[in-house]
């Protein structure tokens, strides 16, 4: 058995209390959402905090909501929830996709959206979903709360815009008529991280993607979103001559590594194909196509 | 997963023998009531925890250890140096090398075992591990097996007098001579460079200990995750200097072994000697990267093949030579004269003219190891060999691999058949099994499939493999470990009641012992199995033995718990005898009872026996009372199962993803004790194949890190990747076995790699590929299909 180094424990029961004790315990604490990252990293001692402040008694933070022009979703929601959830599913496939494929399903019971946003793992898929989907992230401290882009909230590999004092309480996902999206995953067996993971997002107008938006999971420091692809789609046609443009564009912008999971070749290689076959597949949904 | 065996009849479920039964292990561990060592609390025990060298190879410069003791929970830190003057810096390790328990001049692998703390929980140990201060310099480390024997490498062992390179051993089988004459006249001739990489069983439980002295008595009480109880009480005896009737090593339920769980590891030794010195109770239990990082790997072998053939298919000879990574210390378990195992059996299930291998095996900054994962003494690698590169030349010839293997096979009047490498093959008839798992596979349609599929650029690969193991270790006149003999002792009580309990030296790890071996002794005395009471693991409750690996269960103490009965049963036969006032002669074995011949109404139970020969009044002259016995079995010769392996796959051509669509699995394990056991244990051999061939590899960077530190790093299959299994089988009995049965327990995992591996490589055809080395990744196969294929190692 693995064994953490010591740490003191607190339970918060709301969102006002987890933000006073994180406020008041400073930079050595840490909130402990569903733990499928942080108490690994503890156990390995790689992580060391000297507090953890509970959270999962936030039920505040627990939701899927449709606003008139947003999906709201509380940090707190779970993986399964996500993968379940028939209004997701309908406005935003590109989540089903992503978790059946996260992790296995006990991880997916308890891990949540929060946390894996916060975590900030460059093979993370949650955060390549989000970016792809163009999503906003709800910040909260003592003093009131601001909402940032999923681009300003990515800063870099295991780093957010999440402040010291401050919490990300909720993800807000614009909703634009016409649209559709898809996630493809490599992996090398179920579970493990991303070899290479890509997110499409498009919303047509007739016969036209009014916009279009990809991300990428495990190829880099900041590649959930690619910005070049969206110029690419933007107005243009589908065609097979388009998703490979636009899977050019995405290998074009990332930087993957050589590991045990694939060399940078191989990476690079899939960040096209499977950047073609999320972006044909959206494109697929959004014309009422996918059987 | 599915099975094409029909499903058990009622009369079948309680066989009183052989047949499918549900294991009587199986309740308390599906409930969660098996007791393991971690299991164990006694009171005052304390905890151990090993500091571990964080590089591969460096000069101890000092250790500072005065803040880890000041820790209020700790009660000891213990550096190699304070073992050396004991004497116990160092211990032998099962191939006659010595391997350090602590480090007391350098490091030679990383996470060598550097210091151990005792505190009073577990979490203190381990916080205390961060106080010792360790002064390390850095000596260049030898990572590639390639520049291992280069004149400028650094010496890793310079602890043996007069150690000036990193050579272990040279070792040779077979006619050099006659197998280059053939080579030099072949039509066809063939080589491939054919790497197995280093990969570890990883079992579920990983290795602990709970080690106890009484002070007063001196008794030592080792609860040990040990797969080989007996052998190691007696190592134990050789290592500390205890006498060894005051030493009980108990093997509780282990969580699977896998060969893991042979060696004695470090940590067990450091437990005893906190024990002994400190008076109490002493836990010591891996975590998970412990395990993958420093205990018992498998393989890594670096193999060139080649094969000589003449241009319409009959295999003339085999030549490979072998560069062979054991790491540190040679921590090989294989029998003594065998130091590459049974690797000598690389000649497969086919009938060579001539073969010969060569091997060089070399120290590197490594974990010590090398016979382990199910491996049956490196079969794996020998079979791993011939499978490859038959299928290598099956692609020069243009030929069918099923075809070009049925064209070579030994012939059943061949058996018992001695191969070019001295092996005598005690049966086999593989033809049918070949054809059988043709038919289950549908060969011919798959082909079919497989043409249209390639016409449309489909990847799809049908790979076979054909294995014959060598198992059951072994004759006293060939075998031994560590000078201890490989014969298996067993016991066998037939209680009053007609009630049994068999003791076995042997101890099982998840294989069924509790099961297999009551039904051994229900078939050869009629007592049903769930009156039979299985005794293992308990060195001071089972007679001698060397232990449950190399699939010696069933070949050894298989025998010998048939042949134990059948003493109890000739005891039986004669009390009969007075009971029923007949000569002995005129009796007859009916299961469970002895008639009179002739007159079936006069009989009498097992049972009404049992309670006669404890009961009162007299037995026939010269019987003594009791109905029991004891016997120690020494097998003439190693049992040979064999099996035929199909694999299908399917590869995305885009993204080089590989889905094992179908396996299908005949095996041939001789007589079958309970075939539902055997399905299982294919089972999990064959997720085992698919794992090494596609997915687990442990890997070192350039410094001699380990990148296999935890099973996020370390994969291991899934149901995910696993397809349902088609098993199948048949019935080839071992003729010097008293019931005829075969060893199976390492079938699918020494024959499955080939399998997968050669339909990916046929999958990847149309790219001109004629092999690639496992692990298959996605990556691996992406740049085999470019032509990039590079060696793992």
């Amino acid at each position: 058995m693995q064994v953490p180094a010591p740490f003191e424990y607190e339970r918060a029961t709301s969102v006002e209390q987890a933000i006073a004790l994180r406020e008041r315990l400073g930079e050595e604490a840490r909130f402990i959402a569903g733990g499928h990252s942080l108490l690994p990293m503890m156990k390995l001692r790689l992580a060391n905090p000297e507090y953890l402040i509970d959270i999962n008694d936030c039920t505040e933070l627990f939701y899927i909501t449709e606003d008139a022009d947003q999906i709201r979703i509380g940090a707190m929601t779970r993986h399964r929830e996500l993968l379940d959830s028939a209004l997701l599913a309908q406005h935003f496939p590109i989540f089903r996709d992503a978790e059946k494929v996260i992790a296995d399903p006990v991880v997916r019971n308890r891990g949540t959206l929060g946390g894996s946003l916060c975590q900030a793992d460059p093979s993370e898929d949650l955060s390549a979903v989000c970016a792809t989907l163009d999503a906003s992230c709800v910040i909260k401290s003592t003093t009131g709360e601001r909402v940032v882009s999923m681009h300003d909230f990515h800063v870099g590999p295991y780093e957010t815009a999440v402040g010291d004092a401050e919490m990300l309480t909720e993800i807000r996902i614009p909703l634009k008529p016409n649209g559709s999206s898809a996630y493809e995953k490599v992996e090398r067996r179920a579970g493990d991280w991303a070899v290479v993971s890509a997110g499409a997002a498009v919303w047509m107008d007739g016969a036209t993607i009014a916009e279009g938006r990809v991300g990428l999971a495990a190829v880099g420091a900041n590649t959930t979103s690619i910005g070049p692809v969206s110029e690419i789609l933007r107005g243009a046609t589908p065609s097979e001559e388009l998703y490979q443009q636009a899977g050019e564009a995405a290998a074009a912008n990332c930087s993957p590594q050589t590991d045990q999971r694939g060399t940078a070749e191989y990476k690079t290689h899939l960040a096209m194909e499977l950047t073609k076959r999320a972006l044909r597949r959206s494109v697929t949904r959004a014309n009422g196509q996918e059987a | 997963m599915t099975t094409t065996e029909p499903a058990p009849t009622e009369a079948e479920e309680r066989p009183v023998g052989f047949g499918r039964l549900l294991r009587k292990e199986d309740p308390r561990l599906i409930r969660g009531m098996g007791k393991f060592v971690d299991d164990i609390q006694m009171p005052g025990m304390l905890h151990l925890a090993i500091l571990r060298s964080p590089m591969a190879h460096a000069k101890i410069v000092s250790i500072d250890k005065s803040a880890a003791e000041a820790h209020p929970k700790v009660v000891a830190v213990i550096t190699g140096e304070d073992l050396a003057e004991q004497g116990l810096a160092w211990m032998p390790t099962l191939s006659n090398d010595v391997q350090a328990v602590l480090a007391t001049d350098k490091v030679r692998f990383q996470h060598q075992e550097v210091a151990f703390v005792v505190a009073e929980d577990r979490y203190s140990a381990r916080d205390a591990l961060e106080l010792i201060e360790v002064d390390y310099e850095w000596i260049d480390p030898v990572v590639d097996v390639r520049s291992a024997m280069d004149a400028d490498t650094p010496v890793i062992r310079d602890d043996l007098e007069g150690k000036t390179d990193n050579h272990i051993f040279d070792w040779e089988t077979g006619d050099e001579a006659a197998t280059n004459a053939i080579f030099e006249s072949a039509d066809v001739v063939v080589s491939e460079e054919i790497i197995y990489p280093r990969v570890h069983p990883a079992p579920m439980e990983t290795c602990g200990c709970v080690a106890d002295v009484e002070r007063v008595s001196g008794q030592l009480t080792l609860w040990s995750t040990t797969q080989a109880p007996h052998a190691h009480r007696t190592v134990y005896a050789l290592v500390a200097g205890l006498p060894e009737h005051k030493i009980r090593v108990i093997a509780p339920d282990i969580g699977g072994g896998f060969g893991n769980k042979v060696p004695i590891y470090p940590g067990y030794v450091c437990a005893i000697v906190a024990s002994l010195v400190i008076g109490k109770p002493v836990k010591w239990m891996e975590d998970r990267t412990e395990n993958l990082v420093s205990t018992g790997f498998a393989r890594d072998y670096v193999m060139q093949g080649e094969i000589a053939a003449t241009k319409d298919g009959k295999i003339l000879a085999v030549r490979t030579n072998v560069l062979a990574d054991h790491g540190a210390f040679n921590g090989v378990a294989a029998p003594t004269k065998y130091p590459a195992g049974f690797f000598g059996v690389f000649t497969g299930s086919y009938d060579l003219e001539a073969a010969y291998c060569k091997m060089q095996a070399v120290y590197t900054n490594k974990a010590p190891g090398g016979v382990a994962y199910a491996c049956s003494f490196r079969i794996t690698e020998a079979v791993y060999l011939i499978e490859r590169i038959v299928d290598c030349l099956a692609y020069e010839l243009e030929m069918d691999p099923a075809e070009l293997r049925l064209k070579n096979f030994i012939q059943p009047d061949q058996f018992p058949y001695e191969s070019k490498t001295g092996w005598v093959y005690d049966s086999g008839d593989y033809e049918p099994a070949m054809r059988l798992a043709m038919e289950m596979a549908g060969y011919d349609e798959l082909r079919r499939e497989q043409a249209e599929k390639r016409e449309k650029g489909e990847l799809m690969g049908i790979g076979i493999s054909f294995f014959t193991e060598a198992v059951g270790a072994g004759p006293r006149k060939d075998m031994d470990i560590l000078g201890l003999g490989m014969a298996d002792g067993c016991e066998l009580r037939i209680h009053p009641t007609g009630k049994a309990v068999v003791r076995l030296s042997v101890k099982t790890q998840g294989q069924g012992h509790e099961t297999t071996f009551a039904q051994i002794v229900a078939e050869e005395i009629g007592i049903p199995p769930e009156d039979i009471e299985v005794i293992h693991g308990d060195t001071d409750n089972t007679p001698f033995g060397l232990g449950t690996y190399g699939s010696r269960s069933t070949p050894v103490s298989g025998a010998a718990a048939a042949l134990v009965t059948r003493k109890v049963r000739d005891k039986a036969q004669i009390i009969a005898s007075g009971m029923l006032e007949v000569s002995v002669a005129d009796l007859e074995w009916v299961k469970g009872s002895f008639h009179v011949k002739g007159d079936p109404s006069k009989s009498v139970t097992i049972q009404d026996i049992a309670m006669k020969a404890h009961g009162a009044g007299d037995l026939p002259e010269g019987i003594e009372g009791g109905l029991e016995a004891q016997i120690c079995y020494n097998p003439e010769n190693l049992t040979y199962p064999f099996g035929a392996y199909i694999c299908v796959v399917d590869i995305d051509p885009g993204t080089a993803v590989v889905k094992v669509r179908r396996f299908i699995a005949v095996d041939d394990c001789g007589t079958q004790i309970n075939p539902m056991i055997i399905e299982g244990q294919v089972h999990g051999g064959l997720a085992d194949g698919v794992g090494m061939a596609m997915m687990e590899m442990i890997a070192f960077d350039e410094d001699g890190n380990c990148l296999g530190g935890s099973l996020m790093d370390y994969l291991i299959p899934t149901a995910l990747e696993t397809p349902d299994w088609e098993t199948g089988h048949t019935v080839t009995p071992s003729p010097h076995h008293p019931i005829g049965a075969k060893g199976i327990g390492e079938s699918a995992t020494v024959g499955s790699p080939p399998a997968v591996v050669n339909a990916i490589v046929d999958a990847l055809k149309p790219y001109g590929i004629r092999h690639a080395d496992m692990p298959l990744t996605p990556s691996r196969v992406w740049e085999t299909m470019r032509g990039n294929h590079t060696p793992p190692i």
